[in-house]
């Protein structure tokens, strides 16, 4: 079986992450790099099925920026087989339809039974990227799962939805998107660091994929007009418990108004 | 004035969820709003007078035989079919798990383009302004879609307006036409049922969090009896959830739920970054942790260094002493 699975380089969730006000778009400057953890869960579920099953051939694709490579490593030092970057100059600043047109084209020459993806990337938080990839590509999406079981023939999973879990199920070819109570990411040891430097890592332009999703291409596309950044919180008063804080603290909460009777 | 689709989430008897009254208050403040679901035809007389009530002027039902067949892809037909009947200008969906994929699926069937996970919308000469809280709120970014079908996702709790009742709405009952991607098929549904009688997280003016440092998911009714004297929401730092003490719907913070609330209380929660970015924006924020350098005392307004097991039930007894 042959397993796609998409990563993603994002800014990392323990730095201080900064928007371009004038562009709307990330500074990739400020904070560090680093793949984004949901792609680890959805690649760790890949190389589960490789576990069990030697033969399985595993894909690691993203599209970003040529530092985007990075995140590529990550996953060939994990496990993975190989690795695709999707690379042209006129992506940068793809709104979701176009990077999903660019990522589906990479996948459509691949060929995978089954792509795995995170169900929303820290930084956009949009999640429905795998959505439009599924229909791009004519295949059923299992969306945001939290458990993943992946046999020879079939792919299964639970999501939940308001009021109830819904459990799915696809022959493949198959998308599926992982929610992070999905399996928890192996870490890559040395090994695994040495023999992904000589893992092949395939950076693709869009002509190379034969299509064309520039700038000029999509008629429909979503445009940042405004971007404005929030003053920062400051810190209030902090006292030490001495036997009188819980009391100070009722007081607190009812000048302010914060108790039911006062609402 | 244009019109603009309404996703409805239904249940499988063709009930409609929470978030239906919010969606078509949105669209009520952008032009004429037309409900559109996925439904058994024997369902549609009653969601049709609901969503009457609830400011729909035209409702689009397409029927199904069966709700639960295939994931999504009757709701991506209904919506694709309603957008090319209506010309609509934009699609409202909730944003939640299984909507975000019926949202990606049908900006793909129709051309159109996406904005995400939107806390306000506007019309602004004839263009629809979506509303985006970034970063898990240290940015406000504002966007729209040009040439094509507006498809946008609205975070849960977001909206507060709600749209007048309709009267006479027009009804439409309609077939499937629209061939889109097979969805995944459906095995089950299991219905959640919600056993506690408190405020849903995504509503609650107050929500009373705990973490890792209430230690165990016995001592978690320490929070949950917090919570029930301020008439609050329980809610829990990820380590929490990953320590089993509550189910993963109650995570606050960046892979968790996003909540606003008026009054936020956070107990054994370090405040790690990711943390706050799902509560930062509440207008109060309350800390007790034993640790004085915790990051969570960085942005509470009010500060309490000690042991939660002391002065949690505490807070408690002078809560109810100052209620009373
Ligand atoms: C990609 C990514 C996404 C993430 N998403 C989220 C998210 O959505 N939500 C989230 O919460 N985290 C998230 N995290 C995890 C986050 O980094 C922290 O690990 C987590 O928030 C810590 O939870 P905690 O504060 O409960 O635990 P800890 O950091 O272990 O803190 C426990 C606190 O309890 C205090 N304490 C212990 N005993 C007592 C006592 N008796 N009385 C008072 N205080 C006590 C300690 O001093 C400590 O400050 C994410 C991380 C990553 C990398």
């Amino acid at each position: 079986m042959k397993i796609a699975v998409l990563m993603k380089q994002v800014p990392d969730t323990w730095s201080d992450r900064k928007l371009d006000l004038t562009t709307g778009q990330i500074d990739r400057t400020t904070a560090e790099q680093v793949a984004d953890e949901i792609n680890e869960r959805a690649l760790e579920s890949a190389l589960r099925h490789k576990d069990q099953d030697a033969s399985t051939e595993i894909v690691a694709v993203t599209m970003g920026p040529t530092g985007a490579q990075a995140a590529l490593r990550r996953a060939l030092s994990m496990g993975a087989d190989s690795a695709i970057l999707v690379n042209d100059p006129s992506l940068a600043g793809s709104d979701m339809v176009r990077t999903a047109l660019a990522l589906a084209s990479a996948l459509r020459d691949i060929g995978p039974d089954l792509v795995l993806a995170g169900n929303e990337s820290t930084d956009g938080r949009g999640g429905l990227v795998p959505a439009m990839i599924a229909e791009v590509l004519q295949f059923p999406h299992l969306p945001a799962v939290d458990r993943v079981e992946i046999s020879d023939s079939q792919v299964t999973g639970q999501l939940q939805v308001e009021g109830a879990v819904v459990s799915v199920q696809s022959e493949y070819p198959a998308l599926v998107s992982v929610t992070e109570q999905s399996a928890e990411a192996r870490i890559p040891n040395f090994k695994g660091i040495m023999k992904a430097k000589k893992k092949p890592l395939d950076v693709k332009t869009l002509a190379d994929l034969g299509i064309d999703v520039g700038p000029g291409a999509a008629t429909a596309k979503s445009v940042m007009v405004g971007a404005t950044e929030r003053p920062p919180r400051n810190a209030g008063t902090k006292i030490t418990d001495d036997g009188t804080a819980a009391q100070q603290l009722a007081e607190f909460l009812s000048s302010r108004r914060l108790l039911q009777n006062h609402q | 004035m244009g019109n603009v689709l309404v996703f409805i989430e239904t249940t499988t008897t063709g009930e409609t969820k929470s978030s239906a009254a919010a969606l078509l208050g949105a669209a009520a403040g952008l032009g004429t709003p037309v409900a559109v679901a996925a439904v058994p035809a024997e369902a549609a007389e009653s969601l049709g007078r609901t969503l009457a009530t609830a400011g729909a002027e035209h409702i689009y039902l397409v029927t199904v035989p069966e709700a639960s067949s295939e994931l999504g892809t009757a709701a991506v037909g209904a919506l694709a079919q309603a957008s090319e009947e209506y010309a609509a200008i934009a699609a409202l969906l909730p944003h939640t798990n299984d909507s975000k994929n019926i949202a990606g699926r049908l900006a793909i069937v129709r051309g159109g383009a996406v904005t995400a996970d939107v806390v306000a919308l506007r019309m602004e000469e004839d263009e629809v302004i979506a509303e985006h809280s970034v970063f898990g709120g240290d940015y406000t970014t504002e966007s729209t879609v040009e040439e094509g079908l507006m498809v946008v996702t609205v975070r849960q709790g977001a909206i507060e307006a709600r749209a007048a009742a309709v009267t006479n709405p027009s009804v439409r009952l309609e077939e499937l036409r629209i061939k889109t991607a097979p969805g995944a098929k459906i095995i089950s549904i299991e219905p959640v049922t919600e056993e506690s009688e408190r405020p849903s997280l995504l509503a609650a003016r107050t929500v009373v969090s705990g973490g890792k440092g209430i230690g165990s998911r016995e001592s978690f009714s320490l929070v949950e009896d917090l919570a029930d004297v301020l008439g609050a929401a329980v809610g829990a730092s990820r380590a929490a959830v990953d320590a089993n003490y509550v189910p993963q719907a109650l995570q606050v913070g960046q892979t968790g739920v996003t909540v606003s609330p008026q009054l936020y209380v956070a107990l054994g929660i370090s405040g790690a970054i990711q943390h706050r970015a799902g509560m930062q924006t509440a207008k109060t924020i309350v800390a007790i942790n034993n640790d004085a350098d915790a990051p969570i005392f960085d942005i509470a307004d009010f500060g309490v260094v000690g042991d939660v097991f002391k002065v949690v039930p505490e807070l408690i007894e002078a809560v109810k002493a100052q209620e009373s």
